[in-house]
């Protein structure tokens, strides 16, 4: 059974992309977290949808554009939250809806809501191609050798800022390149599993890891855990059973933060 | 004197900084150094201004008014960040969520000097580690989760923390509130054995007068200007003390 499920192409692409995508969501997702920004990334796919609609209007490159705004909005919600004084909640707010609101005009500004939108939004990972695989892997790799560079100042900078700066940490340069390693993920994640589900890639897998993890390694390690095999065993099912796939490897995902919760509880008890 | 060599013994001098929030003066006009080998305690009452000044030193906030050096550098050019530790007021509210664990946190302190952070010797780095543990007497716990913790315990991890890269000089922001006393007792003398073994300067904010007979070399005495800074020997005998002792009592007398 696993071996024909292989021997598709489009799975192959599929599982290659969304493997990568698992776990740059993932490990990002913790970091994001535990600064209390889980909602940046939700916020980046709502502006993200503007990014796409933006391409379908001006019929270029609906990817290329989405990466573009999603990285400005990531800068601006920064700005704002740092210059405007604003909780960072407030400013994932405001830009979030403006990008919802953006994308709703343009789109029917351009008559596209049609079935190249609904595969932004939902998702398209059976029917992915081999080069946005490519540049799936490639990105992601970036992502991933970054964070692995940095892993502890970006660690120092989330556990406790004033010290990191203390010590010589340029805290706003790594609060960017987060920001922008963010948007970039969520932008390729939308190719997975839709726009309106990518966010959860983020937050879920992490979020299951902090139920049971004692040290910050053994967090990064589970929610990639998680993540990668919700979106392997979520394929899986979606093909044969015929389910929607983002659906599907989100609902996993959910299933996991169910299972180590109850494994938290039970520790507890016992 | 010989002014060169005492020109090296300043490891920090601060010369007429000024410092306001908005239209509030914090700081007015305060100048003084710290030596090598110092133990230093910086009191004052609430909102006199200690935290702020430090963070100037750290080059968290920037002077309205002034100059810091550093270690003979003007502080904009220190580059040396591991010669400095710092432990920040209020260190002790982590949050208990937060999956890391004892090791982890003071590793943090290694690796933050370091242009790429990535391991470079893990047995060093591991060594280090250990021994800054073992000096605070928490070498057992370090596989623990650091929320689950006692409030003087986390605060002795932070201190870890921040000896790991053997600093010269280590700041600490009123590092006993809600310590009990007989481990401020031991966290004083351990403080002690760094100034005096290992040859760490240490300038330390406190409330706590009593501490200051006991370990410490020299004073500095802050309200917005500086008060009072000389021998710990001569405060004593200083009007700024007889002050203290009398306007502020309730101040100096509180402990936790
Ligand atoms: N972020 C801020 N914005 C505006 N004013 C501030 C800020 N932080 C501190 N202040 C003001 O600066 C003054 C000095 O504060 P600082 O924290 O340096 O005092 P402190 O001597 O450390 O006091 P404590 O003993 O309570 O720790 C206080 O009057 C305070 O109200
Ligand atoms: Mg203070």
């Amino acid at each position: 059974m696993v071996e024909s499920f292989l021997s598709y192409g489009f799975l192959q692409r599929a599982l290659a992309a969304g493997i990568f995508i698992a776990l740059a969501c993932a490990i990002l997702g913790v970091f994001l977290i535990l600064r209390r920004d889980a909602m940046f990334a939700h916020g980046l796919a709502h502006v993200t949808f503007a990014g796409v609609a933006l391409g379908l209007f001006l019929n270029m490159m609906p990817l290329a554009m989405a990466l573009l705004i999603a990285i400005l909005a990531a800068l601006g919600i920064l700005t704002l939250k740092k210059k405007a004084g604003l909780y960072g909640d407030t400013a994932i707010g405001i830009f979030s809806s403006v990008g919802m609101a953006a994308g709703i005009l343009l789109a029917s500004l351009a008559r596209s809501f049609n079935v190249d939108l609904f595969s932004y939004l939902f998702g398209e990972i059976l029917a992915i191609e081999t080069s946005e695989v490519l540049l799936s892997i490639g990105l992601v790799i970036v992502v991933l050798l970054i964070v692995i560079v940095y892993y502890r100042k970006f660690l120092y900078l989330t556990f406790d800022s004033e010290s990191a700066k203390a010590s010589g940490i340029k805290a706003y340069r790594f609060d960017i390149l987060l920001s922008v390693l963010t948007a970039v993920t969520i932008v390729l994640g939308m190719k997975v599993v839709g726009l309106l589900l990518v966010a959860a890639l983020v937050v879920i897998p992490a979020a299951a890891a902090l139920q049971v993890s004692a040290s910050f390694r053994k967090a990064l390690i589970l929610s990639s855990l998680v993540a990668v095999v919700s979106v392997v065993f979520g394929l899986f099912l979606a093909f044969y059973l015929d389910l929607p796939a983002s659906a599907t490897i989100v609902l996993l995902c959910f299933f996991f933060f169910l299972l180590f919760y109850a494994v938290k509880r039970i520790k507890k008890v016992s | 004197m010989d002014s060169t060599a005492d020109e090296d013994k300043i490891l920090i001098s601060v010369k007429n900084i000024h410092f306001r929030y908005e239209y509030t003066p914090v700081l007015i006009d305060v100048s003084f150094t710290i030596h090598s080998g110092d133990f230093l305690a910086i009191i004052g009452p609430n909102g006199s201004g200690k935290t702020t000044l430090l963070k100037i030193i750290l080059r968290l906030l920037k002077p309205s008014l002034g100059k810091v050096r550093i270690m003979g550098k003007p502080a904009e050019e220190f580059e040396d960040w591991p010669a400095i530790g710092y432990v920040p007021q209020k260190a002790t509210h982590v949050d208990p969520l937060f999956p890391v664990s004892v090791k982890e946190v003071v590793a943090m302190g290694l690796f933050s000097s370091k242009r790429i952070s990535l391991p470079v010797n893990r047995k060093e780095e591991s060594a280090a580690v250990q021994n800054a543990l073992c000096q605070v007497g928490l070498s057992s716990f370090r596989n623990r989760r650091i929320g689950k913790l006692s409030a003087g315990q986390q605060q002795r991890v932070f201190i870890a923390r921040a000896i790991v890269n053997r600093p010269r000089i280590l700041f600490l922001d009123e590092p006993t509130t809600g310590v009990d006393a007989e481990t401020q007792e031991r966290f004083y003398d351990m403080l002690d054995q760094l100034n005096k073994k290992e040859g760490i300067t240490i300038a330390l904010i406190t409330h706590d007068i009593g501490i200051i007979n006991k370990h410490v070399t020299k004073v500095a005495c802050l309200n917005q200007k500086l008060v009072y800074h000389g021998t710990h020997e001569d405060f004593c005998r200083s009007e700024a003390f007889k002050e203290m002792l009398t306007a502020g009592h309730h101040l100096i007398s509180h402990r936790h």
